[in-house]
């Protein structure tokens, strides 16, 4: 158990360590801006064309992937404690395929991005009330069956969007593959995220120690006076809206929801009032890392933010596996 | 604490439970109060755990009322329930890791404020509690490494931090050697019996009819039909009232002056 202290000295080298690699997206790119020249615009408004790729491309970009990191990494969290399975990822219960099969009808049809989102969102709320509403029947709500209503209407989406993929225009493709992937350079206004942000760990963090009975089992939380009714529908909703406000406005971005949870898990232990801020914090770097890595590696060329999280992700993941503990695994 | 010294730490009144269908006791009223053991006897299926975890407010009655101390659970809440009742559950299933002081030391989650963290006194609680079940030294093993006897005294030491006014223990002694069953028994007997009647009541089920006579006050046989017999254990447990219970018939035995129930 980690006292409060550690806690909170944890969590500040991890904020120190997400201010490193926003600091590093602003630099970084097509035009290379000094981290001095960077801090000088932030702060004091230098002007030219640098000021403006850092702050008008780069920083609501890097303050967007951020956003999108940690709250697909709380979310995967919170889901990782509601199913009591490790390998539950904000993606299981169907909530990206409802997303993705409303995303890819906007593109067939060729509507504008304002579209493309608007429809990926209704499609993941559509998919988010179907599959709590089934999993609600009669005979109460196990973890067993929500996860496998996910899993179903997860895989009924992801044939709508095969089916979809095979009957669409070449042009097209190329668009959908990307949204599919996860792609953070058709987000917009990067505040709808941070919101989200801050209104999830607002909501999930006076919860934590309950959330950590229900880690444990649902029936000895109650006894120890936890409303566990009540705290699974909460967690269920604030990860289902989290993950549906990531993917309408990055797409369905891999990976980050299922391994940074466990990443935390296995150097900071399963207390979720260091994991979940941790998380939010890990994860939003990573993904800031990531889609920096993603714009410049072939640059001009963009590769898919989805595929370098995985691939970032994995080495480090199998290494602290390896070397962890047997308490944390 | 006013109201829980006048009225019983549980009372039921015209309790009927029921699963699938099945009636498993039909109009029971009963009362346990502080220092008071009751042991809940029949045969597999009986409805023994049904009748717990009912009793733990866990799944609502068919019909009548359960009360912790003259209160209902809807009127307590959670919160105030578990400062009131701790209940043992027969199946221990852990999905993560976690290390056993921190295990213990969730008994102490309704003792503490929404933004309080654990205080070194509710380690020292948890510690205690370890040791009082025979896991000193044990406070930095992983759950998930554990026995399974292990495991379950270790679910005794959460419910011990978590002290409540009455245990509700669903076979508290499976997976037990032998005298770990007996330890654990006569902890919570001293439990009950400290405190000169102030004491927690407890509530458990069990296999054994010699432990049983031994270690409580009361006996409740579920016979599985809706029939339920409630009286002292001297009355209940009696080699003819047993054999119709397991429906095999028992022999009683007196050594050194312990009953003991040997099947024919």
């Amino acid at each position: 158990m980690p006292t409060r202290r550690r806690a909170v000295l944890i969590l500040a080298v991890l904020a120190a360590l997400a201010g490193l690699s926003i600091a590093l997206a602003l630099s970084v790119g097509s035009i290379a801006v000094p981290l001095a020249d960077v801090l000088a615009t932030l702060f004091g408004g230098g002007g030219g064309v640098a000021g403006d790729v850092v702050l008008n491309l780069r920083l609501p970009r890097a303050l967007g992937g951020f956003a999108c990191g940690a709250l697909l990494a709380l979310a995967g969290a919170l889901l990782q404690v509601l199913l009591r399975n490790p390998l539950a990822d904000p993606y299981v219960l169907g909530i990206s395929g409802g997303a993705g099969v409303g995303a890819m009808l906007a593109i067939l049809f060729g509507l504008t991005a304002a579209g493309v989102n608007g429809l990926a969102f209704v499609g993941a709320l559509a998919s988010m009330l179907l599959v709590f509403g089934l999993a609600h029947g009669e005979g109460g709500w196990t973890q067993t069956r929500l996860l496998l209503t996910g899993v179903i209407v997860a895989a009924g989406c992801g044939a709508v969007v095969a089916l979809i993929l095979s009957i669409a225009p070449e042009q097209k493709l190329h668009g959908m593959l990307f949204w599919l992937m996860g792609d953070l350079a058709q987000g917009g206004d990067p505040l709808l995220p941070m919101i989200a942000l801050v209104a999830v760990l607002g909501v999930a963090l006076p919860f934590a120690r309950e959330l950590n009975l229900l880690a444990r089992g649902a029936d000895t939380a109650q006894t120890l006076g936890v409303a566990v009714g009540r705290l699974r529908s909460g967690v269920y909703l604030t990860a289902s809206l989290a993950t549906a406000i990531v993917v309408t406005y990055a797409g369905s971005i891999g990976f980050i929801g299922l391994i940074v949870p466990h990443l935390v898990r296995l150097a900071l232990g399963n207390d979720q009032r260091l994991l979940l801020p941790a998380s939010a914090l890990a994860g939003g770097s990573l993904l800031v890392v990531a889609d920096t890595l993603a714009r410049t590696v072939v640059a001009p060329q963009q590769l898919p933010v989805g595929v370098l999280t995985a691939l970032i992700g994995v080495p480090v993941f199998l290494y602290l596996l390896a070397r962890a503990p047997l308490a944390r695994r | 604490m006013n109201a829980t010294s006048s009225s019983p730490l549980l009372e039921t009144q015209a309790l009927t439970v029921s699963i699938a269908g099945r009636a498993i006791c039909t109009g029971l009223d009963l009362g346990v109060g502080a220092g008071e053991s009751l042991v809940i006897l029949g045969r597999n299926g009986a409805g023994k755990s049904t009748l717990l975890t009912t009793l733990a407010g866990l799944r609502p009655p068919a019909s009548g009322e359960i009360l912790l101390g003259g209160e209902s659970y809807a009127a307590l809440g959670p919160r105030q329930a578990a400062l009131r009742r701790g209940w043992l559950a027969q199946h221990r299933d852990d999905a993560f890791g976690a290390t056993a002081l921190e295990t213990a030391l969730t008994g102490r989650h309704p003792h503490l404020g929404r933004w309080h963290w654990e205080s070194a006194s509710d380690a020292d609680i948890a510690r205690r509690a370890l040791a009082a079940v025979g896991l000193k030294g044990f406070e930095q093993r992983d759950v998930l490494t554990l026995s399974g006897g292990e495991r379950q005294r270790l679910a005794v030491a959460t419910l011990l931090a978590q002290s409540p006014q009455l245990y509700l223990l669903d076979e508290p002694i499976a997976h037990l050697d032998l005298n770990h069953q007996i330890a654990l028994l006569e902890l919570f007997a001293a439990a009950a019996r400290a405190g000169d009647g102030t004491g927690p009541g407890v509530i458990m089920s069990l296999h054994d009819p010699g432990l049983a006579l031994r270690f409580a006050d009361r006996a409740l046989l579920l016979y599985g039909d809706g029939r339920a017999e409630l009286g002292p254990v001297a009355e209940m447990l009696t080699a003819e009232r047993l054999s119709a219970l397991y429906q095999h018939p028992l022999l009683a035995v007196e050594v050194d002056g312990r009953t003991s129930f040997i099947p024919r």
